[in-house]
């Protein structure tokens, strides 16, 4: 981790209902800093991904606060929204590839967006495939690509733009365990360099293979530890996160 | 893997892409079936359709324009006389008088034989016989302007003094009730291209709707990417474009071949009112403006559908 202690995005009181359902998350305060890398778990049903869609601005919340990278991103103005985007890499469980485009060109896309111009896009995108081990595939179409490789593409898809905060939800529910354990690590590289990690998941195994991370559990919709200062295993003294 | 070797930061432009399309790659980001789904069929059907209630319209237009032009400025004058030697004279007086009121630019007493063959019809070839069937002496006047209701009143007078059987009307009073009726028609023509416009707007809305329901996850995935709004939106209108443009140039080339079919067949009447509505070389630009419209309008009307669905993402 770097150790960098800026504040990359902070819940304040907020609380998630869809249409005039009970709130599916409820009184959610916590605080992300730069450089981290945060686990967040719970059981199936527990909320984790509509946190996670409302950390990568894909969801409004039903009442609180959210700011990301210093910014109220509720009050945020529509059009500045995909700028902040820019700066937040999604992984999904289920990849969510473009299928109708090839490994690289779905992994141009975050460049291709941002305007950058067509001669530049090429090489970043060959030097991604190769970091994620999959340049002989680039030609692949994902339907043409295993779970594993297609995580690997859709992780190459969410940090090309280097983005400062990588959210990946259930990054290993499709993907078996030795495949799991390789993507934890292309994470783990990304956090070493910088890149603050919230990773959603309720495999426990993963929590071992990175003592160091910082843990937020949900339960029922109520975030159970909003300090994230809960470890796997526990240690003796909890870090104090500041803001807290 | 090689988990520690991530490649370094590439210098991402701020604000997005403005190019569209283009800027994406030109990759098959949203798949089109292009002639093999309905939408540019539809369209084509639209402009077709259009093209020949525009034709329609202009060419009511063009009718009424020249018989108006025609009979503007014309008045019937009828000597409406039993006895043909005090019709003769009274229509003789008429014409002499007719001549000196101000603004008559001619006065022609009609020849029998023209009076005839206007009566043939109705009559037969040998006409009417002078002494069983009295027909009016007609005068054909001509004024240099529109016969206004005070100028033939001022003719009225005149041919009151010398031909107490005269009876004066403008000829644009007679062929008024048909000028109404061709009012009536360029009205529909025009509502129904209203109609077909709205027509096809709501077929542009739908099929954009349905390519956005299908394509939901692709867009969503190209939001949370930073895509904007206008880059989203481009995509759809680009394609709608495409569609339309296909659809339109067929429409055209049929709406056209209907309105040359009833043009060959309406010329080879060869007289009368209809003689006047050809269509001239701006009325055929208006023609050809209607599939560009019609592009246009599709066009606008998926980036207001696109844009309007994407308000409802965060």
């Amino acid at each position: 981790m770097s150790g960098a202690s800026g504040e990359i995005a902070r819940f304040d009181n907020v609380g998630l209902r869809y249409g005039q359902d009970a709130e599916v998350l409820s009184d959610i305060g916590f605080s992300l800093h730069a450089g981290h890398f945060y686990f967040l778990t719970g059981a199936s049903g527990a909320g984790k991904s509509s946190l996670l869609r409302m950390l990568y601005l894909a969801q409004r919340p039903s009442r609180g606060v959210i700011s990301l990278f210093g910014t109220d991103a509720i009050t945020l103005p529509r059009d500045r929204l995909p700028a902040f985007r820019r700066r937040i890499g999604v992984v999904y469980q289920d990849y969510r590839l473009v299928p109708h485009l090839s490994a690289f060109d779905n992994v141009a896309l975050p460049l291709r967006l941002a305007g950058m111009p067509e001669r530049e896009v090429a090489q970043p995108v060959l030097d991604m495939l190769e970091w994620v081990g999959l340049a002989d595939r680039m030609h692949a179409r994902p339907a043409t690509l295993s779970g594993g490789e297609q995580q690997r593409v859709a992780i190459a898809r969410a940090v090309i733009g280097r983005p400062e905060l990588l959210v990946a939800d259930e990054p290993t529910g499709n993907v078996d365990p030795e495949m799991a354990v390789k993507l934890l690590r292309l994470f783990e590289a990304l956090n070493r360099l910088g890149t603050t990690v919230v990773v959603a998941t309720h495999d426990l195994h993963l929590l071992k293979k990175l003592p160091d991370s910082l843990i937020m559990r949900l339960d029922k919709g109520r975030l159970s530890d909003p300090t994230g200062a809960l470890r796997y295993p526990p240690r003796r003294h909890f870090p104090v996160e500041s803001g807290q | 893997m090689s988990e520690e070797k991530l490649p370094g930061r590439v210098a991402i432009p701020e604000g997005g892409a403005r190019g569209g399309w283009r800027a994406l790659g030109g990759g098959v980001l949203v798949p089109q079936a292009r002639l093999s789904g309905p939408t540019p069929w539809v369209i084509a059907i639209m402009v077709a359709l259009t093209v020949i209630a525009v034709a329609t319209g202009l060419v009511l237009r063009n009718i009424a324009n020249a018989a108006a032009q025609d009979v503007a400025g014309g008045v019937t004058v009828q000597i409406i006389e039993a006895q043909a030697p005090k019709r003769q004279a009274q229509a003789r007086a008429a014409v002499r008088a007719l001549g000196a009121v101000p603004g008559v630019v001619s006065a022609r007493l009609v020849p029998q034989g023209e009076v005839d063959d206007l009566l043939t019809p109705w009559l037969g070839a040998g006409g009417a016989d002078q002494d069983l069937v009295p027909v009016p002496a007609l005068i054909d006047v001509r004024l240099d302007g529109p016969a206004g209701p005070a100028r033939v009143a001022a003719l009225r007078a005149a041919v009151a003094r010398v031909a107490p059987a005269g009876r004066v009307d403008a000829q644009s009073g007679w062929l008024a009730p048909v000028f109404e009726a061709m009012d009536s028609l360029r009205w529909l023509a025009m509502a129904m291209v209203a109609l077909l416009a709205a027509a096809l707007a709501a077929a542009v809305l739908l099929s954009t709707r349905s390519a956005l329901g299908a394509h939901r996850a692709t867009i969503e995935i190209v939001h949370n990417l930073g895509g904007t709004d206008s880059q989203i939106a481009r995509i759809f209108q680009r394609s709608i474009g495409i569609d339309a443009a296909l659809g339109s140039a067929a429409g055209l080339a049929a709406g056209l071949a209907a309105v040359l079919g009833l043009g060959s067949r309406f010329g080879a009447l060869g007289a009368g009112l209809i003689a006047g509505g050809a269509l001239g070389p701006v009325d055929w630009l208006v023609l050809a403006l209607v599939p560009v419209a019609a592009v246009v309008l599709a066009v606008l009307t998926a980036r207001v559908a696109v844009l309007a669905a994407l308000r409802k993402l965060l």
